[in-house]
Order: C-alpha cells, then structure tokens, then sequence
C-alpha cells in the first residue's frame, strides 16, 4: 500500500491546521507508515457486497416545536473565549489588508 | 469507612452513623494525603463538593426522600463537563476552561444528591490506554505505583482503587473504562451505545463514545449506572426506551439456567498466563453458580482492532476541528497583523499532544479523498461484519465472555513510544463499542506471576444490560466467598489503616 513521505504528512497537517514542526513531521512520517500498514489489514475481508455501517444505532432526524427554551445568557456563552467584544467572539483578521 | 461499597456508606448515613459532610471530608483527607502518589485528580472541588454534601444532610435531616446514593462522594472524568469547574479533557488546549454548563450525567447525579470531588486524571480527549498522555503527567495504580492505571479513565479506576472514592464516571469508546478496571481491580461498565446521555462530554468518536459506572462493587455500578441513564433531549442518540432493571439483576445475581459464550478469538495467543488461568477459574465458577459455558466464534474479530484505528481517528479529527482558538480554551500567536489561521494553526501545534496529533493526521488521512474507500469505507465494512458475528454469538448465548485486557498493567513509559502496541491493549474491549452493545469488566483475582489484578468481561446485547450485572454479580459473589474479603484488600501499596 501507499507510504506517505514526509510532503504527504506536511499536505495533511496544513489540512487539519496544525503548524508542525519539523522533527514532528519526520517522527510522524515513519510512525504512521507503520500504523498505515497495520490498518490496512480492513482490506482483507471488505469485499463489495458488504454495506458499511456509520453507526450503531438506526439514525433519524429528531426534531421539536419550534419554541424559545432557556439557553446560555451571552455572558455565559462568551465566558470561556479567548478574547470577546460588544457580546461577540473577537476573532484575528480573517482577510488580508485590502479586503 | 472509605474502604466501604457505596451502597454501605448511603446505609450508614440513612441510619444517621455518619454525615454526608463527614464521609465527604475523609474523602477529601484521603486525597490530601495519597494523591501527590497516585495523581488522579486534575482538579478537587473542596468546597463545592462540602457545600453538596451539607445541602443533602439537610435533605436527610428534613425527613426529606432521599435517592439510594444521596450523599456519597464521586470522582469525574475530566471529559466531562460541570459547571464552573475547570475541564480540560487532560488537554492543555483547555486549559483554564470552565464549562457555562453541566453535562446531562453531572446534572442526574447533582439531583441524586451524588457529591462530586473533583475531576480525574485521563489521557488528552480519552486518546489512550495508560493515561500517560495526559499533558498534566500519568496516574500512577495503586497496586504498583511505577504502572499504568489504565486508560483513558486512568483517574477514575486508580481514585477507586486509592480509596480516594467509592465511585467515579467515567467513558469508553474503546475500552477507556472497562481496561481501566481490570488492571486495577475494579468494576466498570460501558453501558450500551446511547444508553446514556452524550450531552457534556466532550466528543472524541462520536459514533463509539459513552459514559458509564464505574464502582468497587458490581452492585455500586449499577444503582449508578441507574443515575445516570436514560433518555435525554439533548443527545438525539440516547435511546427513548425503559432503562434496563440493572439493580435488580445486581441484588439477585442468578445465572441460573444461562448461557455464557466464551469468545474463542478473544483468548489464547498474546493473552498473559495468569490472565489465563483466573478467567478460566471465574468460568469454573459461573457453571458452579448454574450457568452453561459453551464456546462461540467471532471470526471477524480480528479485524476490530484495524478498523476502530481507522473510525475513531476518522471521526476524532472531525471532532477535534472544534478546537480552533476562537470560542475557547488557550490562544497562541494572536500578534497584531496575525491571520485567524495562523493562529489557529499554531494553537493547535501547542494545544495538542503527540498522540491527539498522530490520531487527527490519521484520520484526516482515512478521510480524504482517493483514501476514503480504501480506509474509512473498508472500515465500516468491518464494523458491519463485527455486528453480525455479534448477532450471531447471540443466538447461541445470552451474554459473550473474555478476559478484559491480554495482560496486568505494564509498566509506566514501557510502551510510550510503541504506539501499536500500546493500541493493542484494546484489542478484546473494541468490538463492543464497534457494535454498540454493552461491556462490563470485573476483577477476578491476581496473577500469580506479577500480583496484579485480572478483568472479567462480560457483553450483553443493546439494552440487555441488566444480564452483565447478574453475570457480574454472581461472578462477584463466589469469588468473595474464595478470597474471604474483596480483592482491593490485598492491594499492596497505599494501604488503608483498619
């Protein structure tokens, strides 16, 4: 099966936002190498006439009355950010300067 | 008294012996003096947890009606969120965090008068087996402090063992209570899949996570599991169905006429000597007590172990995706002129341990596309067939055995940098959660090469749950009459003054 270099691993933690370093990504590299190869055994037996399953339980939607119950006050709801301003979660720029 | 069940200590104050205040402070002396050893607290609600205790002294004082563990003092893992207490799901990237709300769990055992310590010790978002990868230091078991406690619920199983409390919660997606248990000897049971609310706790594998009991006694899990259980608005999973009788199965313990199912796949090869030999006696035991013992394949068990490396990592780093410093927990780089996503970027390199990361590259990996069929896809092809050798050991017997781990507790840092094999602890508790059925480990004596205590696993079908207790209890019960008191009695280290 496929191995993944360590461009690979770079490739995948830009995806999942994580700034590694990197000694991480060549740990990583040859760690999930291995954990890769054990893993792919799952081949072996899934065969197409199978029908994968995503969940224990038979999942339906649930809904309710579209009425107003208690919640968090913005207070609470704001209390663990970072940072907050006029009852909203201050965030870094999100676009460059001329945007 | 703190080396009593649960069920004594609620006895004891219903017949005014002791005070909840009373009970709750030796608790608290115990922590004070045993937990710069064991480290199984991250964090002791002192006050908040003598103000519970005197608010259901009053309760009792009043003549008001009581629940059956009013009063009794708990540890909860740090996964689970309670209003205003510090949460950090053993995660530096939490930390500091205080929750604006309690997890449904908190909330039933809040008005079951159930007094929480504190919160325990776990491996960082339940990702582990020994609870070293917590980024505030491993637990250390009681019964040889230089092992592992388990893991992920290492706090939990290890404040029981220590006699630091009489019950904990704690959560298993693959293992994370039932593996705890066994190399600490201690009870745990993983409910079945939506038995009991999700809401609070903080998410790792959404489709494999649950919350559930963890005791000394078979009995003490059960009037908990009772707390706890049941449906919640909250948690669209949660099954809307009667809770099942899990009291009165563990009062009766009657395995009368019963057919246990010995998991051919789950022993043998790999599995510890010692661990051998006690599950066999406990087998001996059960068909003393009534019940059949025959023998049943599950031949895609094999598989289980590949597959969950694949599900709970797929699933994790969609979870995970939350943690983004905007909304909570710690916030790196946020100079004048940075990005939302260097920043973001950077936190999470900081925030995140090494194993949480390997998990997220994993899944993010099994996720993506041209990889999807071949990882994730194959892997839920797997949990299919695991759900159907399930199914079909159900019909040969009404509750499947095992023993719960291949091995005692290793040694703390043996296999810290060996992450398959670390992983392969899991590999008889897995198949439960990959089925959503219920699991519960107890203890079943000591290994005769290492001293250590061996797990008992019993798995009953969803919503059979009161079968492992009756399993569990009557295993309980001829197993104390052999060794003429409880297991934890013999624990070496730590040892509680008569």
């Amino acid at each position: 099966m496929s191995t993944l270099s360590r461009s690979d691993v770079a490739h995948l933690a830009r995806l999942a936002r994580i700034d590694m370093t990197d000694p991480e990504l060549d740990s990583l590299a040859s760690e999930l190498d291995v954990i890769l190869e054990a893993v792919a055994r799952v081949q072996e037996v899934a065969t197409d006439d199978i029908l994968p399953t995503s969940h224990p339980l038979p999942l339906r939607n649930v809904a309710r009355p579209d009425v107003v119950t208690p919640s968090l006050s913005p207070k609470d709801a704001l209390s663990g950010a970072p940072a907050s301003e006029d009852q909203r979660f201050r965030v870094p720029q999100i676009l460059g300067e001329e945007a | 008294m703190i080396t009593r069940p649960a069920h004594e200590m609620a006895a004891a104050m219903d017949s005014g012996e002791i005070t909840s205040v009373e009970l709750t402070q030796a608790h608290l002396d115990r922590i004070s003096e045993v937990d710069a050893q064991v480290h199984a607290f991250l964090h002791v609600d002192t006050e908040g947890a003598l103000t519970q205790a005197k608010a259901v002294d009053d309760a009792r004082a009043r003549g008001e009606k009581v629940g059956p563990l009013a009063g009794v003092p708990l540890a909860l893992k740090d996964v689970i969120v309670q209003n205003g207490i510090p949460t950090t799901a053993g995660s530096k990237i939490l930390e500091g965090w205080r929750p604006p709300y309690d997890a449904t769990v908190v909330t039933k055992m809040k008005n079951a008068g159930i007094v929480i310590l504190g919160k325990t010790n776990m491996d960082e978002f339940a990702m582990g087996s020994s609870t070293e990868n917590s980024a505030y230091g491993p637990t250390h078991n009681p019964w040889d402090l230089t092992r592992i406690p388990g893991g992920s619920g290492g706090g939990s199983s290890a404040s029981l063992a220590a006699f630091q409390a009489p019950l904990a919660i704690g959560t298993d997606t693959g293992g994370s209570i039932r593996q705890p248990a066994a190399v600490t000897g201690t009870v745990g049971v993983k409910p079945t899949y939506g038995g009991v609310s999700r809401y609070g706790l903080i998410a790792f594998s959404s489709s494999l996570d649950q919350a559930g009991p963890c005791a000394r006694t078979v009995l003490d899990a059960a009037l908990l599991h009772e707390v706890i259980a049941g449906h919640d608005v909250h948690d669209a999973t949660s099954i809307d169905a009667p809770v099942p009788q899990v009291v009165h199965a563990a009062r009766n313990g009657d395995v009368k006429g019963m057919k246990i199912g010995v998991v051919k796949e789950l022993n043998g090869d790999g599995y510890q000597a010692g661990v051998r030999s006690r599950f066999e006696e406990s087998l001996e035991l059960l068909a003393k007590a009534g019940a059949e013992i025959v023998e049943v394949s599950c031949p895609n068990f094999e598989y289980a172990l590949a597959a969950y490396y694949l599900i709970a990592p797929s699933e994790c780093s969609s979870n995970l995706a939350r943690f983004d410093a905007m909304r909570y927990g710690i916030r790196i780089g946020d100079a004048d002129g940075a990005s939302a996503e260097s920043v973001m970027n950077l936190t999470r390199e900081v925030g995140f341990g090494r194993e949480v990361k390997r998990r997220i590259i994993l899944g993010t990996y099994a996720l993506s596309s041209g990889y999807f069929d071949a990882y994730y896809g194959s892997a839920q092809k797997v949990r299919t067939l695991i759900m159907q050798d399930f199914n079909n050991a159900f019909t040969h017997a009404d509750v499947l055995v095992s023993p719960t781990c291949p091995t005692t507790a290793f040694k703390i840092g043996e296999k810290a940098n060996d992450p398959l094999a670390m992983y392969l602890n899991d590999i008889a508790t897995i198949p439960v959660n990959m089925a959503g059925i219920g699991g519960m480990s107890l203890p079943c004596g000591l290994a005769p090469e290492d001293g250590l205590p061996v797990g008992f696993q019993v798995m009953a079908p969803a919503m059979q749950d009161q079968r492992m207790y009756s399993v569990g209890a009557a295993l309980e019960a001829s197993l104390l009459t052999q060794w003429g008191a409880p297991l934890l009695s013999q624990i070496p280290a730590l040892a509680v003054a008569k």
